[in-house]
């Protein structure tokens, strides 16, 4: 009798001793296409039947222009915002030891658990005139309630989380030798921190902010209870689909979330591509 | 001496003075203060401005409990429908080498990326009088745009990459052996997974359920583009906090909110518990002694 053939060995075919591959891959991709892949192609393919210059008109109008300079200004003024307190935050909670840290710990996830529409009318009862932090900013003239200003708080509230805990388990794992070491070869502490501890933690943070930054920009619910919603003023860009909506202007709709869908893509790139140098750095395969 | 010296110069080095310590530390405490702490107590002091009487009055009015019935309703599809795509997304992922992996991982972030707004344009567009199906819709009398298909759509679109990236790391870290293990003794799939991944993944899967589920019972513009706001048969607790807000009935906006703000904090309970116990069993196995040193070492030799 002649030997066995060798059967031919796929690639990966070693590690396709357990079950459930074809079964896991399938479901997920036929549920992956039901639930996000057929709906975002549907979109697309409504802007096509745009023209040009219907699809042109739409996203450059001078109300739908005012929308972007809020949306994506106030984002960033938030993400950077987030970017200092949440460095401090994590800093604090890493290093140092104080009443109350743990409570604190977990109170930082807090925006991501509360309901947006929540977060929105508290922030705005805070600070309208007569809130108890507006009742003290009123009388200097200060005004955040219904104005730009306040989508930029509703917005750090929002992406408040993400550079904490992007940064946290990075400062976690930082190696204190390295620090001990500067400070032999006499590196004051400040230069220790922008010299050895700042560069391994800055893959970590510019993800935090980048993601912070990605989801203000998608931010609805929060908004626009404080916002005021001034057409020109305060109005942030899913408003703008949203009135475009409910005027029937499905194709107006259509346009300006697909400015939107293709600079959240542009983000997610940016952050895939920040979390691999950050695997890089920590030593990891990428 | 000389040792004391350099022994408190080291310490000064990797710390900061008592001072810029306390000042770091009151920064961090007032920025908490002023952004988490307050919006918060503002819920229930809205809530409760006067007193629990009309506190409850807003509770248990009818349109409130059609509106909590049918978040929990939503939930209660959303969620399970998301595990199961979860699981068995982390299983491919993390078990299996194929190509087009790291793609398939940056799809399934994907909705995490997406504005709610424009996720419920989508499924508008698709299901809507004006959407791809809606003629076809219209004609078999199905209406999901401006009814509870269309809410719990947009639910799981939201919700959808919440337990799968939670589990996927995890699963990934965990790596092949114990299954491999378990199929070479003859256990079947089903009881590999059953008995062997499971209770390893377990913490993490309640963890994705809880984040899963506090932002399915709390999204807001996803559903709100295609819910209707029809009261009392298409308003989830979000929407309605927004219609009674909009209406100036403040206190019963605040009441129904202090539902979701409670069970913000419940979420946040539960997440610290399950991150305790899994760092503690973390501690365990770590503390465990290493299995069959002589064993392997006599091998080799």
């Amino acid at each position: 009798m002649a030997p066995p053939v060798a059967v031919p060995v796929r690639r990966g075919g070693a590690k396709r001793v357990l079950p459930g591959f074809g079964l896991t891959l399938g479901y997920t991709l036929f549920y992956l296409s039901v639930i996000v892949l057929i709906p975002l192609s549907a979109l697309v393919l409504r802007s096509f039947s745009l023209t040009g210059e219907q699809f042109w008109t739409a996203v450059t109008s001078p109300r739908v222009l005012a929308s972007y300079r809020l949306t994506f200004g106030a984002s960033l003024l938030a993400a950077l915002v987030n970017l200092v307190f949440g460095l401090l935050l994590a800093w604090v909670l890493v290093r140092y030891k104080f009443p109350g840290k743990k409570i604190v710990d977990a109170l930082v996830d807090l925006p991501f658990a509360l309901p947006t529409a929540v977060a929105g009318i508290s922030l705005t009862a805070l600070l309208a005139g007569n809130g108890w932090i507006g009742q003290y900013l009123e009388p200097l003239g200060i005004k955040l309630a219904f104005t730009p200003a306040g989508v930029v708080i509703a917005l750090i509230f929002i992406g408040l989380p993400f550079v904490v805990r992007t940064v946290q388990p990075v400062l976690e794992d930082t190696e204190k030798e390295l620090e001990e070491a500067a400070t032999c070869l006499g590196a004051t502490r400040l230069q220790t921190f922008t010299k050895v501890i700042l560069p391994s933690i800055t893959p970590a943070l510019l993800t935090g902010f980048a993601m912070a930054f990605a989801r203000a920009i998608g931010e609805y619910g929060s908004v626009i209870f404080i916002a005021g919603n001034m057409p020109m003023i305060s109005e942030i860009t899913p408003l703008i689909i949203i009135g475009k909506l409910e005027q029937y202007d499905y194709g107006g709709a259509t346009a300006v979330a697909v400015v939107m869908l293709v600079f959240s893509f542009i983000l997610l790139l940016v952050i895939n591509g920040l979390q691999a140098w950050q695997r890089r750095r920590a030593g990891m395969p990428a | 001496m000389s040792t004391s010296t350099n022994l408190s110069r080291v310490r000064a080095g990797t710390t900061e003075s008592p001072w810029v310590r306390r000042t770091l530390i009151g920064i961090a405490l007032v920025f908490m203060l002023l952004f988490l702490v307050l919006p918060l107590a503002a819920v229930f002091t809205e809530a409760l401005r006067k007193g629990f009487g009309p506190y409850f009055d807003g509770l248990l009015e009818p349109d409130a409990w059609a509106a909590i019935k049918l978040t929990l309703l939503t939930a209660a599809i959303a969620v399970p429908l998301n595990l199961v795509f979860g699981v068995a997304a982390a299983w491919a992922v993390a078990k299996y080498e194929f190509r087009g992996k790291a793609f398939l991982t940056t799809l399934i972030d994907l909705p995490f990326s997406v504005s709610p707004v424009v996720a419920g344009l989508m499924y508008v567009l698709v299901f809507g009088s004006h959407g791809w199906f809606g003629n076809w819709l219209s004609d078999h009398n199905i209406k999901i745009i401006f009814a509870v298909p269309g809410i719990v759509l947009a639910t799981v679109f939201v919700t959808f990459p919440f337990i799968a990236r939670e589990l996927i790391p995890l699963m990934q870290a965990q790596g092949n052996d114990e299954e491999q293990a378990a199929t070479v003794l003859g256990a079947s799939g089903w009881q590999t997974f059953w008995y062997v991944t499971l209770p390893n993944i377990k913490w993490g899967l309640i963890y994705g359920v809880i984040l899963c589920n506090a932002r399915a019972m709390g999204e807001f513009g996803a559903v709100s583009v295609v819910s209707g706001h029809i009261r009392g048969q298409t308003n989830t607790i979000p929407l309605h906090v927004e219609i009674l807000y909009n209406e100036y009935q403040s206190v019963a906006a605040f009441a129904v909110a202090s539902l979701l703000a409670l069970l913000a904090l419940v979420t946040l309970v539960i997440k610290s518990v399950v991150e305790w116990r899994s760092e503690q069993e973390r501690k365990a196995i770590a503390d465990l002694p290493p299995e069959r040193p002589q064993a392997s070492s006599g091998a080799l030799a």
